[in-house]
């Protein structure tokens, strides 16, 4: 399918101080429930528009794959399009296409969702669709060979991009132990001996209704929805509870730089600081130092603290800064396009001095309140759409609960200056960093 | 199926009945609908003020231009309109094409004003500060550089050159490097005098204010705006046909997937056969997992992740074509495999069932693409810009459902000759 690796969230999402009722509005009146198989049910009555958005979450992704298995979680999303007896392959796509829907399905670190939007008197067909395919899927042996090339297809054109470059060594630098060092697509190597079976077990592994949620926002009754979903999902057996790769990442002591070389004119620099897991107390200001430094996700960031010490000052063309939202600890990552002009050394020196600042001068309270009304625009311009907001209700379910978006203002409004800068002590310490340079070899490379 | 007791939500459509519509004194014609489900409100347009206008020596000035608009006013730096913008968490960019300079912005309904403000001051008074203008220079030439490295930009630049030779659509809009460093202040001063104005702009806004506010907000601060000689857009020229395939290969090293696009001249936005030529482009390389394309080289041979079928549809003539990306040892493969689907696709057009299955899409799909304000202030600024009429969503579903597999037939047969194609690819 036409997946988006790695479905990044908005920096931040935030309500909406300036419109309280908005924010209710959003996270109120959410009926949530699980099935007796361990299933869990999030629905969200919106009634705008004759439309309904079905999220189906699978608690698995990239993080569960051992060695020689990379890639696994991506190929077996991509195999859930080939088909099950009732909805043979040649047929899922028509059905969901001519009843005027859209549907996708991405993997990322930790999960692997599937979604379908529909005109809203068509979505039982999505809810038939995703029960069945939780557990029918064929796995046919000559579709997975022809599938075997079109996500080797896949990785060859990311490696067209000097960016995907660096990201991948980028994660093989900063993590040696933990699942979280291959990129989501997977290995070249295990991509060409992945077999059928290491598909169909993974399947089977994961694919149990007691490591789904449902998530579903749109013009239905909840009640007549709740007991739909129980028609078709409670049939289906409790499963054993799926493995877990527990690998954790040991301590960096020191910094770690290395290059990447490959065709091209521009340098580029990506910097990597550790940052906790989502549920973390210290994830809250540090969404904010990200907003301060990098800008809000979903917006221009010509006035971010990067840009402003580094573009506005000719020594980058561009900067950009993001986290992700995982149940282990991840990366806090800063990429740089380079101004030919500048050297390396000279832009980090910037930077590290930027860095400084942040640690060394207190930011204004009225720094902290701006974030939050640029995040909440953001968050109320993604809640037009009713595939985002049954989106944003599965979300925090993979990493925490759905308190924890309930919550979100809250847990924002109590970010302090002290707070920003002890976590810009605490987190950005040079001898706990990663920092790795595209060198482009020229046009003839 | 789940019964429902409440009533369901019936579409709504954007049409005569709930689009307002006015002109302003000085010709800026607005368009505006009211939503209130969310507080935040969506706004864009156009003017006149493309790349049709550039000299070859200038190329990407429009371009050059449009960037440049936010980097300085009469009244504010570029670090003060960002600044004003971003704290609301507001947005708001330009962009161009061949025939026009398009903005567009969002923002919470109750920082429209300062939006407006913003874009008035943007349009009416830059001052390409020369500091921001070599900034942005630079900005511009490293985009070029990473254009020079990307197979799909390259394979598509090709592309338009070969179809469209020295039309103005056959030209990159981001020029080249030796044109971007040719430009001067003084171009662009001269280009923003000339052509920027009020007379053939549109601008929509959709989101949570009464239409005839809207048009109230808008009208008090580009109301006033008056260029005596504002000079209009030149005819399109014509452009040359295509006798014979011809092919190109743009050689870019070190890559590991080639690029590719095939195809030809397609038909303009307010031609009739429109909407037959975008039902059969559908059947083509649309539909489902991208329709006949997609099944013949991703999912019976494995060839590539995306390969798909498109069409450009604008003011002047448009392109139709297919795109994929494939190992560069399976570009022949892949090409050839194309160029049958597209012989069988003018030989025998589409089956009942094809045709009937992208028309219920089409239908279907409808609200889907209209949920959002910017998905409706796209929508409406394309029924003025092409012409469509206020009422062109009502009236949709019978203009799909009209179309028969004889209409396709013809269609596809007036523009698709599959010996006279238009054939580029980039990669090692």
């Amino acid at each position: 399918m036409l997946l988006k690796i790695g479905f990044f969230m908005p920096k931040s999402l935030l309500p909406i101080t300036s419109n309280g009722n908005f924010w209710r509005q959003m996270t109120n009146n959410i009926t949530q429930t699980t099935l007796k198989n361990g299933m869990k049910i999030m629905l969200k009555e919106i009634h705008t528009a004759p439309i309904i958005s079905s999220w189906m979450w699978y608690r698995v992704g990239s993080r569960d794959e051992p060695t020689g298995k990379t890639g696994v979680s991506h190929w077996t999303e991509h195999m859930q399009f080939k088909g099950t007896k009732k909805f043979p392959a040649n047929m899922l796509d028509k059905f969901i296409s001519r009843e005027g829907g859209r549907w996708n399905a991405s993997t990322s670190h930790d999960s692997t969702r599937y979604y379908e939007t529909m005109p809203a008197d068509k979505i039982d067909l999505a809810l038939r669709l995703e029960a069945d395919r939780m557990m029918n899927s064929i796995f046919d042996a000559k579709e997975v060979a022809s599938e075997r090339t079109v996500i080797i297809s896949e990785r060859e054109g990311h490696e067209n991009e000097p960016l995907f470059k660096l990201s991948e060594a980028m994660h093989q630098a900063a993590f040696r132990v933990h699942p979280y060092h291959h990129e989501i697509i997977g290995d070249k190597a295990d991509l060409h001996t992945i077999t059928r079976d290491d598909l169909y077990n993974h399947y089977r592994a994961y694919y149990v209704p007691n490591n789904a949620t449902l998530t579903m926002a749109g013009d239905f009754e909840t009640k007549a929805m709740l007991k739909r979903i129980k028609e078709l999902f409670e049939p289906i057996p409790k499963g054993a509870t799926p493995p877990r790769l527990i690998r954790p990442e040991p301590e960096q002591n020191g910094e770690v730089r290395f290059s990447v070389e490959g065709p091209g004119e521009t340098t580029f620099i990506q910097i990597a600081y550790r940052f906790p897991i989502a549920s973390h107390p210290d994830y809250f200001p540090l969404q904010v130092l990200d907003s301060l430094l990098g800008g809000a996700s979903g917006l221009s960031y010509k006035t971010s603290r990067f840009y402003r010490s580094l573009v506005d000052t000719e020594y980058a063309v561009d900067v950009s800064a993001w986290s992700e939202a995982t149940i282990d600890p991840y990366l806090y990552r800063i990429a740089i396009t380079n101004h030919p002009k500048r050297s390396p050394e000279e832009i980090l020196a910037v930077f590290d001095s930027e860095i400084k600042k942040i640690q060394d001068e207190l930011v204004s309270k009225a720094e902290i309140t701006r974030a939050v009304k640029q995040a909440c625009a953001v968050f109320a311009y993604s809640s037009e759409n009713i595939t985002n907001q049954a989106f944003w209700m599965g979300y925090a379910e993979i990493f925490a609960t759905y308190d924890w978006f309930v919550k979100y203002l809250d847990s924002l409004a109590k970010v302090t200056p002290k707070d920003i800068q002890r976590v810009a002590r605490e987190y950005f310490q040079p001898n706990k960093r990663v920092v790795g340079t595209y060198i482009p070899k020229g046009l003839e490379a | 199926m789940a019964k429902r007791t409440t009533k369901p939500v019936k579409p709504s459509l954007p049409s005569s009945e709930d689009i307002y519509r006015a002109t302003l004194p000085n010709g800026i014609i607005v368009l505006a609908r009211a939503n209130f489900s969310n507080p935040s409100i969506s706004m864009g347009g156009y003017l006149p003020a493309g790349s049709i206008f550039e000299s070859d020596k200038k190329l990407g000035l429009a371009d050059f231009v449009a960037s440049s608009l936010m980097r300085g006013t009469q009244k504010r730096g570029f670090d003060s309109i960002y600044n004003e913008l971003e704290s609301v968490g507001a947005s708001l960019g330009f962009d161009s094409g061949v025939h026009n300079v398009s903005f567009g912005g969002r923002a919470l309904v109750e920082d429209l004003p300062l939006l407006l403000k913003l874009l008035s001051e943007s349009l009416r008074t830059p001052t390409f500060p020369n500091d921001e203008v070599e900034k942005l220079r630079a900005q511009l030439l490293t985009g070029l550089s990473l254009r020079a490295q990307d197979t799909s930009d390259m394979a598509g630049l090709e592309f338009d050159r070969m179809l469209f030779d020295d039309h103005p659509y056959g030209r990159p809009g981001d020029g080249f490097v030796e044109t971007i460093q040719a430009i001067t202040r003084d171009d662009m001063e001269e280009f923003h005098r000339r052509y920027f104005g009020p007379k053939g702009m549109i601008i929509a806004l959709v989101g949570a204010i009464e239409p005839k506010k809207a048009v109230d907000a808008i009208a008090r601060v580009l109301g006033g705006w008056q260029v005596a000689d504002q000079v209009s857009a030149p005819e399109l020229p014509q452009h040359k046909p295509i006798k014979k395939t011809v092919k190109h290969h743009h050689k870019i090293a070190g890559k590991t997937q080639s690029d590719l696009v095939i195809g030809t001249i397609g038909p303009r936005r307010r031609d009739p056969e429109f909407i037959s030529a975008s039902l059969g482009n559908s059947v083509l390389g649309q539909f489902g997992m991208m329709g006949r394309i997609g099944d013949v080289v991703r999912e019976k041979s494995g060839l590539a992740y995306y390969a798909s079928s498109s069409l450009h549809a604008g003011t002047g003539p448009g392109t139709w074509d297919v795109s994929a990306g494939v190992n560069p040892k399976n570009l022949a493969k892949a090409i050839g495999l194309i160029e049958k689907e597209l012989r069988r696709f003018v030989k025998s057009g589409v089956t009942k069932e094809e045709l009937a299955d992208s028309q219920a899409n089409y239908i279907g799909r409808l609200p889907l693409s209209l949920e959002s304000n910017g998905g409706v202030t796209n929508a409406i600024l394309n029924i003025e810009r092409y012409g469509l009429g206020l009422d062109y969503y009502p009236r949709y579903e019978s203009m799909v459902r009209v179309v028969t597999r004889a209409d396709v037939l013809e269609t596809a047969r007036k523009y698709i000759n599959p010996d006279r194609l238009v054939i580029s690819t980039a990669g090692p």
